[in-house]
């Protein structure tokens, strides 16, 4: 059987060279059906899935959401849609890519496919495994019934084109009044072993009333060849629990990463996600937070340092459906050499959610001349009794704190990093994991090419 | 016995729309429907020159081929653009008429209008064009104008009269191709306002044009060119009604402004359009392209008030193209029942120095949806570019709805930005500490509006600024509940 289906998969392979992206997923989607159980429910989820990418195709600039995003560069590349053989990698590796200094449950993929040595799950009170055991095995059945693309678009082209592919990522379930030990880490790396890759990692978090967790995603590829990741992430909150999810995004020059997080959240539950944009050739944030209860709170920070020619793209979503709740949005992004910035942050306020408390904050600089950046503050409100703002400025470094700090014996270089690091700082204020705050301030300064001698 | 809210939302409900009368004028109008040989019948009516002609055709093709947009946050049944009239005059005007020569019927109109031709002249030094359906009837103070070499006639005349001026500036800021509701204006307008001010001359009174649709079944649309030379100012009004109907009427208008360097031009709109019954049935569609080009030192101010129409979509921009240029828009929306305004301007920043600044106040009541869209741009050679952008929504009732789209490019590393939007409703505790003062629920609404409109309301020149007010009390009057 086995044997067979490689052989078949040969087949479709050299079919499907040729052919543009989405002729080739939409194909593959039989390829990939030979390795899966069609039988579970699950399969008729990604059947609907395939069919609505089949029929949108990928999202083109003339849809107002996309206006200035370009996904056409990436549809001429040759990606692999599932990867030719398995790699392994040793921790000392790759350690560097953790945040090591503490402990941490790990899942860990490499090339999309799940690395036992590098990762440490438990099923101690709490699961924190694999979507792949979640969607096949019966004890889980459950909870994927109830939760399982409830909250992704079931329209949005490439939600779906991850659903339909959707197969393996992390699956961690917090019961009720749980709390797990340590944090949680995923971590996706890719070897380069096919020139070009195309991974879909499709996650699933849920946490019962009163638990709380954090949890922290990266993508890294190890080599410089192209990466396409369209990842998915559903993220339950139910009565009073807390989530806090940190995105890292330092890939390098070749990777392109597409994030779909969709938030569900229930009365009194606090999430926080924190997105911290260095790396990667361009970065697309689709972050959409729908809630659907009282006294909500929702928070969406994050900070984008880019250069050369990246592009970083975020989109966020929050829906106040009920009375009473609270969305905090605050981006900060510096944006130098060739690279563009985009925000687009949405606020719907329905007309029954009175009381709603909506900030948003968008504020950027430019270092360079070459360097654009697109904003979009967008509030659409239908309840009166609501207070609801945004701000967003576009400007540079104050010339006079520059010279303020120079003129005590700063180096111009360094004043810069440390106005800049100031500008994006209330941002980190928020991190509750102390280590990776150090960490992100490493990166910060990396970026900014400063040694400051102190950690800022 | 205390005045309850309810009463006076009942009260308001069945409040008529003041300028709803129709005046039995003799008109000659045309057949409904359009086609090439309108556009060219309509080109002979007017007696035009043949590039004239050929431009409308020209314009007609292009637009033939175009779709009816439909990103705009609004929601309308598309107007039936082989149901419309596309020329209607008062039969007895006559362009060169003295103002005892107007049927004295469409002086009483004036009249009811509060727009007395003759009492203008005296009392408030404001030169008039009065358009009625398609054509302008009366314009006034030509001769005080002339004097200075101000230029203010019929954009019909202006054809006749300095087709070399006309020419050289129509279509040079809203191209024919630019949208499909500008394409169709080129193709059909009837008339409109020209106006011309020589290098240097202030004009020494404000130019006003009043708009009016009379006739049923037909559709305005005006053009007007304001070409202002080098280091001259200009103040133009633009105000606007309509009989109350039951069925939409369409108003497509392109409003042009050049501000040649160091020029200024303001220009104020108060537009009340009939804006339907609390049904929501009838009413205007207000679909207007007005656009602006600033060159060097120019500076130019859109102020408007909007308080009419069923259907609104217009976004007076400016293009920065000169060197220390500057835009300034200042606007004041209000929505009642169930109209609908997707409001807003664009500033396109492409000189040095270019600044702009735009202040948006939006009032959205009783079912009605108001938008505010706008794009600030700024190109990679627009060095030192400033903006400054607020938008702030009332809200009353939760019936309404209030939306921000603000689009904002900047591609110059120097480029200051800001964009503040807020979105509130007026206070249950400043509505109670007005009461308690002894001004009653009405007229306490009226001065919390009032204070969050002033920094518009200002801009206004005086006179309209004391109709303006008077407008916002009467489209907002007891929308708390």
């Amino acid at each position: 059987m086995a044997l067979q289906s490689a052989s078949l998969f040969n087949t479709y392979y050299l079919i499907l060279k040729n052919m543009d992206l989405k002729d080739k997923l939409v194909s593959s989607f039989l390829a990939f059906e030979n390795n899966i159980d069609v039988h579970n429910p699950v399969h008729d989820v990604r059947t609907e899935a395939i069919k609505n990418f089949e029929t949108k195709g990928f999202p083109s600039r003339k849809e107002e959401a996309w206006k200035y995003t370009s996904l056409n560069s990436l549809q001429k590349i040759d990606f692999s849609i599932f990867p030719k053989k398995e790699s392994s990698l040793e921790y000392k590796d790759v350690k560097k890519y953790f945040i090591h200094q503490i402990d941490t449950y790990k899942i860990v993929f490499i090339d999309g496919v799940f690395s036992s040595n590098l990762s440490e799950t438990t099923h101690d009170g709490v699961d924190i495994c694999l979507m792949s055991s979640a969607l096949t095995k019966p004890m889980y059945k459950a909870v994927i019934d109830v939760y399982f693309n409830k909250v992704a678009s079931k329209e949005e082209s490439l939600t779906t084109l991850n659903t339909a592919f959707s197969r393996e990522g992390a699956y961690i379930y917090i019961p009720k009044n749980k709390v797990p030990k340590k944090p949680i880490e995923i971590i996706h790396f890719s070897t380069g072993n096919d020139t070009a890759l195309m991974l879909q990692p499709r996650n699933l978090v849920i946490a019962e009333e009163n638990s709380e967790m954090q949890i922290i995603e990266r993508h890294q590829s190890l080599t410089n060849h192209a990466v396409l990741t369209n990842s998915v992430t559903e993220i339950f909150a139910a009565k009073n629990a807390i989530v806090d999810y940190y995105k890292v995004q330092n890939d390098n020059d070749a990777a392109t990463l597409i994030d779909n997080t969709y938030v569900d959240q229930k009365d009194n539950s606090h999430v926080k996600v924190h997105t911290f944009s260095f790396g990667g050739k361009l970065i697309r944030n689709n972050l959409n937070f729908y809630q659907n209860g009282e006294r909500i709170d929702s928070t969406m920070k994050g900070i984008t340092i880019i250069g050369e020619k990246q592009h970083v793209d975020h989109h966020t979503l929050v829906h106040h459906i009920e009375p009473n709740c609270e969305s905090h949005q605050d981006y900060k992004g510096i944006f130098a050499e060739n690279s563009t910035g985009v925000f687009n942050g949405k606020i719907i306020v329905d007309k029954i959610a009175q009381k709603t408390n909506a900030f948003q904050q968008n504020n950027n600089i430019l270092i360079s001349d070459k360097a654009t950046i697109n904003t979009k503050p967008q509030l659409e409100i239908f309840a009166d009794d609501v207070k609801c703002s945004h701000g967003c400025t576009i400007g540079q470094l104050d010339e006079e704190a520059l010279f303020y700090l120079q003129s005590r014996g700063i180096p111009k270089k360094e004043a810069r990093a440390l106005l800049m690091y100031a500008f994006a700082n209330n941002v980190l204020e928020s991190v509750r994991i102390p280590e990776l705050k150090v960490r992100i301030n490493k990166l910060i300064a990396n970026k900014l090419g400063v040694n400051l001698g102190f950690d800022l | 016995m205390a005045y309850t809210e309810e009463e006076l939302k009942k009260e308001l409900e069945t409040k008529e729309y003041e300028y709803g009368f129709y005046t039995d004028i003799e008109s000659d109008t045309f057949p409904i429907g359009l086609s090439e040989e309108i556009v060219v019948a309509i080109s002979k009516k007017k007696n035009e020159p043949q590039w004239m002609t050929d431009w409308r055709i020209e314009a007609y093709r292009v637009w033939e081929k175009m779709v009816e947009p439909e990103w705009a946050n609004v929601h309308y049944t598309k107007p039936d653009f082989q149901a419309i009239s596309y020329y209607s005059a008062p039969k007895k005007a006559d362009p060169n008429k003295t103002l005892g020569d107007v049927d004295p019927e469409l002086l009483e109109m004036y009249k009811k209008l509060g727009i007395s031709v003759d009492e203008q002249k005296k009392l408030q030094n404001v030169a008039v064009d009065i358009v009625v359906d398609s054509v302008s009837v009366a314009t006034t103070f030509q001769k005080t104008l002339a004097e200075k070499g101000i230029i203010f006639m019929p954009i019909s005349e202006a054809i006749q009269q300095h087709p070399e001026l006309v020419r050289k500036y129509m279509g040079t800021v809203v191209p024919t191709t630019d949208n499909f509701y500008a394409a169709l204006n080129s193709a059909v307008f009837t008339d409109g306002s020209f106006c011309y001010i020589p290098k240097g001359v202030r004009c020494p009174m404000e130019l006003s044009t009043y708009f009016r649709i009379n006739q049923a079944g037909t559709g305005q649309f005006e053009r007007t060119l304001v070409v202002a030379d080098e280091g001259s100012y200009v103040s133009y009004l633009e105000g606007c009604t309509a009989p109350s109907r039951d069925e939409n009427q369409l108003h497509a208008a392109v409003v042009e402004l050049i501000a040649m360097d160091d020029a200024e031009i303001k220009y104020s709109t108060v537009q009340n359009w009939f804006p339907g019954n609390k049904e929501g049935k009838g009413g205007v569609y207000n679909f207007v392209t007005k656009r602006a080009i600033c060159e060097k030192n120019a500076k130019v101010s859109w102020t408007q008030v909007e308080t009419g129409s069923a259907v609104t979509w217009k976004y007076p921009s400016c293009i920065l193209k000169g060197d220390n240029s500057i835009g300034e828009f200042y606007s004041i929306a209000v929505t009642n029942n169930h109209q609908q305004a997707d409001t807003g301007t664009k500033m396109i920043h492409l000189g040095k120095n270019t600044r702009s600044t735009i202040i948006s106040k939006g009032i959205s009541a009783g079912k009605s949806q108001n938008s505010y869209r706008g794009l600030v741009q700024v190109s990679s050679r627009a060095d030192n570019a400033r903006n400054f952008s607020q938008c702030d929504s009332l809200l009353m009732g939760n019936e309404c709805g209030a939306h921000t789209f603000p689009y904002i490019e900047a591609k110059n590393k120097t480029a200051m930005i800001e964009h503040e939007a807020t979105t509130s409703k007026i206070g249950e505790d400043q509505i109670f500490y007005c009461n308690q003062r002894g001004i009653t629920t009405e007229k306490a609404i009226a001065l919390i509006v009032n204070g969050f409109s002033k920094e518009v309301l200002n801009k206004l020149p005086m006179e309209f600024a004391v109709e303006a007010q008077k407008l916002l009390e009467i489209s907002l009057e007891g929308s708390v509940g």
